[in-house]
């Protein structure tokens, strides 16, 4: 089944049927590797991008569940004002260990601040808390965060690694 | 000692149950002799680390697998280091396998920084030297009037300054110095070693590039899915793939039969597909009949009821027999007993395991995100009969690994699966429930504790049962009752031997491997008996302590051993850092000393609207003179802090009945999220020892801490992980 998509600004025709998977489309048939693979069920986020701003898990949602909607993946983040703040604040913040999660983990964040600028301690750990990292780069995320929405380099980064809150 | 040996820079390291493994820098010097600018790459090759190019910029070859313990950043700063370039002028390239010029190449047991932290710094000084003498020939000059800057040549008395690429074509006529010849930086003049150094991979990280073996993708590729039993290690008996493969896009169905680890054999149906999609589905429409016979009769609770009667028992094997624990246990003033037991768990990598494998020619050629890329080879090697010459290993990025890489099954899992379609690569993606039913998991265990004190509230006795599991009375990988578990070295009379179940459910090393269970159970053990002694367990510890000496390793040990000072030194720290004013409702205290790294922890939890949570986390840590990279020192201690939480607090266990695992996917493995994540402190002592790991041994002491702490909070002893609410 030929589907077009709108997917980082561009129009792409996908040949696939309509119960696969977005995650997989994107993988396979658009060679967009940024979106992770992890649990298939919508449970680690490691596959979250976002529709029309929103963060979706694309493991479990169908291409045909994506109809005319906006898809923006990691690939793209940087077309948004949003989006530059955050993967510059994940670069600054040195947020990854092994780095899986963390295209899913910026998506989840891009959402957050595009819906809720200024959010609060809590407001992003609801935001954030469908998104695992094994690693547990938590400290960074929130650092990360912060740091995209004040503009300032602050928090997680001490040279000793001591007295780190 | 002969010359020959005495000349060389040898260090001997113990991976677990592996052999000795021998790292000689020079061979990996010398094997891979310095080269000039080939045709078409425009570089100078100066040994197997180091290329010059002509803009002055320098490749460093990074061998060891990233799995996220920075280690691809790590290694390559300490040949930059003496090297003397600027951090900025330098650009990484993941080596391949080759086990004759770098080994050893594993990420495990927290060895990379002592096995690596002399040899690599070598590396780059013996390239600076070969540099700095092909200056001198062109200058004319005495070489010990040359001196480096940033990847320049200087002379003071003339005035001249030059770039490393000015002599390019003369260091590689140089010979290679001898390695114990090199003068080596005084660290007062490190200018990359110590400084936060953000990961090398970051910035193709965040903009989504493919790096990890997932992504790996080939012209012509081919996708697998595999379908295993769901009782670990039955057989197949009979199937028929007819509807699988009537499926459009469904190319082949591979049955696999006795492959994987000698010690953990599957069978499986793979799907092989044009698409990862396609192949997963079709495994929907197969027809088996496993037959599980044998394997079926393992449960949680014949486990538990065989533990039961073993601790009724004596120990099947005796670990150490110090003093005369049972006379000293007869005659104490006080006596204690107590049962800790701890379940199965899982690595659960974020990234499921997989490797893209091609057959062609004879000769295999893989993509693997693998933790033991020459342990890999050497396995293929010996399951498809090929010269290890003939077996190429790409090292990819590790989305985690914790220790599951450390087994290879996958590779030969994939490899075995690549035969079937040669001269096509296939890449074989476990999903999230095969992932968790082909791990190799952290062994449960049950310890049976006593403890006897003297009439001054000493702790003279010291006995520990172990009930674990493994094959023919030996316990499985990281399974075992080591001699020197804490604190059996500071007590008088002790007692500890280990009796083995078996288990259809194969072991393997999980981050801190032993350490991580032992910490739990005999820190919290030790922490009764301090309150039994009318002390708090920092107080009982530093008493045990006492003055501060090195207790060498037990026989058959790897490393230097324990030094009661250093261990001290971190317990005082993290008083210190957390305000300790004695024992408080909510608050913890754990220490522990593994992979020769000692640290403590301190932890508080209250009573939340969801339960128990962990309000702070203090931890203190020694691992020696250097911390090489602290930008993720800082990050190997939250995330060993945050993954010791999910040991206790979140739920994580691997429950098994008939044989089978009671986990399918994260929502019955509940790993800790963002919201759950406490304000961890850290505070490291400086000793002057050389460096050590930090991959490992921060994870131990924190999971005591936060168990010992919810002991305190409940006023019931946390004796069984993970925590459950009552």
């Amino acid at each position: 089944m030929k589907t077009a998509l709108k997917v980082n600004g561009r129009t792409r025709i996908v040949d696939a049927p309509g119960d696969k998977p977005l995650l997989w489309v994107l993988r396979e048939e658009l060679e967009l590797s940024g979106p992770k693979f992890g649990c298939g069920q919508g449970l680690c986020g490691a596959c979250t991008v976002l529709l029309d701003g929103q963060a979706v898990r694309s493991c479990s949602t169908p291409l045909s569940a994506v109809g005319k909607a906006a898809i923006t993946t990691i690939e793209g983040v940087g077309a948004s004002e949003v989006g530059q703040k955050v993967a510059a604040a994940w670069v600054d913040q040195d947020v990854p260990q092994c780095g899986y999660c963390q295209a899913g983990q910026i998506m989840s964040a891009v959402a957050l601040l595009s819906a809720n600028p200024r959010p609060g301690e809590a407001e992003i750990d609801a935001a954030m808390s469908g998104n695992l990292c094994r690693c547990g780069t938590y400290h960074r995320i929130r650092a990360a965060i912060r740091q995209a929405v004040t503009g300032q380099v602050a928090g997680s980064l001490n040279p000793g690694g001591d007295h780190a809150g | 000692m002969p010359a020959e040996t005495d000349r060389r820079f040898v260090l001997k390291a113990l991976l677990g149950a592996g052999g000795a493994l021998v790292f000689d820098i020079e061979l990996a010097l010398g094997a891979a002799p310095a080269a000039p600018a080939a045709a078409g790459e425009p570089a100078a090759r100066l040994n197997a680390f180091v290329r010059l190019h002509p803009d002055n910029s320098v490749t460093i070859t990074a061998k060891n697998p990233e799995i996220g313990q920075g280690i691809k950043t790590m290694l390559p700063m300490l040949i930059a280091e003496e090297l003397d370039v600027a951090w900025e002028a330098v650009k990484i390239e993941q080596a391949v396998a080759d086990q004759a010029l770098f080994a050893p190449q594993f990420a495990g047991g927290s060895m990379a920084t002592p096995l690596n932290w002399l040899p690599m710094r070598q590396a780059g000084a013996a390239a600076r030297a070969m540099i700095l003498a092909a200056a001198a020939q062109e200058w004319s000059l005495p070489v010990a009037e040359l001196s480096t800057l940033a990847g320049d040549v200087l002379h003071v008395g003339s005035a001249r300054r030059a770039p490393y690429a000015a002599f390019a074509a003369g260091a590689v006529r140089q010979a290679v110095p001898a390695a114990t010849a090199l003068k080596l930086k005084d660290p007062a003049d490190f200018t990359i070693i110590g400084k936060p150094t953000k990961g090398v991979d970051t910035p193709a990280i965040v903009a989504g590039k493919p790096l990890f073996g997932i992504d790996t993708r080939l012209p012509g590729m081919l996708h697998a899915a595999l379908l295993t039993p769901p009782v670990r290690g039955a057989v197949l008996k009979s199937h028929d793939a007819a509807a699988a493969l009537a499926r459009p896009g469904v190319r082949k169905v591979v049955a696999l039969t006795r492959l994987g680890e000698a010690d953990a054999p599957v069978d499986a149906l793979a799907v092989v597909a044009d698409s990862w999609w396609t192949a997963s589905e079709a495994r929907k429409a197969l027809q088996v009949e496993w037959d599980a016979e044998g394997r079926d009769r393992h449960s949680d609770a014949s486990f538990a009821a065989a533990a039961r009667t073993a601790h009724e028992g004596r120990p099947q094997a005796v670990v150490l027999a110090k003093g005369d624990a049972a006379t000293a246990l007869a005659g104490a003033a006080r006596r204690l007993a107590a049962t800790y037991t701890y379940p199965f768990v899982s690595h659960a990598t974020l990234e499921p395991q997989n490797c893209t494998a091609l057959f062609h020619a004879g000769k295999l050629e893989l993509w693997a995100p693998t933790q033991m890329p020459g342990g890999g080879q050497d396995l293929l090697a010996k399951t498809f009969g090929l010269a290890p010459a003939d077996i190429t290993v790409h090292i990819t990025r590790s989305g985690g690994g914790f220790g599951r890489r450390l087994q290879n099954d996958y590779m030969v899992l994939a490899a075995a699966i690549a035969r079937e379609v040669p001269g096509r690569p296939v890449k074989l993606l476990l999903d999230r429930q095969e992932d968790f039913k082909l791990d190799f998991f952290r062994a449960a265990g049950f310890h049976r504790f006593e403890a006897g004190l003297d009439a001054d509230g000493r702790l003279v006795a010291l006995r520990d049962h172990l009930v674990t599991f493994g094959a023919k009375g030996k316990p499985g990988r990281g399974a075992d009752l080591p001699a020197n578990l804490v604190p059996a070295d500071l007590v008088d009379h002790v007692d500890l031997g280990q009796t083995v179940l078996e288990t259809n459910i194969p072991l393997g090393w999980l981050r801190a491997p032993g350490s991580n269970a032992l910490a739990f159970a005999s820190q919290g053990f030790l922490d009764e008996v301090a309150e039994a002694a009318g002390l708090t367990l920092p107080d009982l510890m530093l008493q045990l302590l006492g003055t501060g000496r090195l207790i060498p390793p037990p026989a058959g040990g790897r490393g230097p051993g324990f030094h009661t000072g250093r261990a001290a030194g971190v317990i005082r720290e993290v008083l210190r850092l957390s305000g300790w004013s004695g024992a408080r409702k909510g608050r913890g205290f754990g220490f522990y000393f593994s992979h020769n790294g000692y640290f403590a922890a301190v932890a508080d939890v209250a009573k939340g609207e969801a339960g128990i949570r962990v309000e702070r986390v203090w931890i203190g840590g020694d691992i020696g003179n250097t911390i090489i990279n602290p930008l993720n020192a800082e990050q190997q201690i939250r995330g060993s802090v945050i993954e010791g939480m999910g040991h206790v607090l979140s739920g994580l266990k691997v429950p098994v009945d008939g044989g089978a695992i009671g986990v399918a996917n994260f929502d019955s493995y509940p790993l800790p999220r963002i919201d759950a994540v406490p304000p961890i402190e850290i505070g490291m002592v400086r000793s002057d020892f050389p460096p050590t790991g930090l991959g490992e041994p921060a994870m131990p002491p924190a999971i005591a801490a936060i168990a010992n702490a919810i002991s305190s909070l409940t006023g019931q002893r946390l004796r069984s992980l993970p925590y459950a609410e009552s």
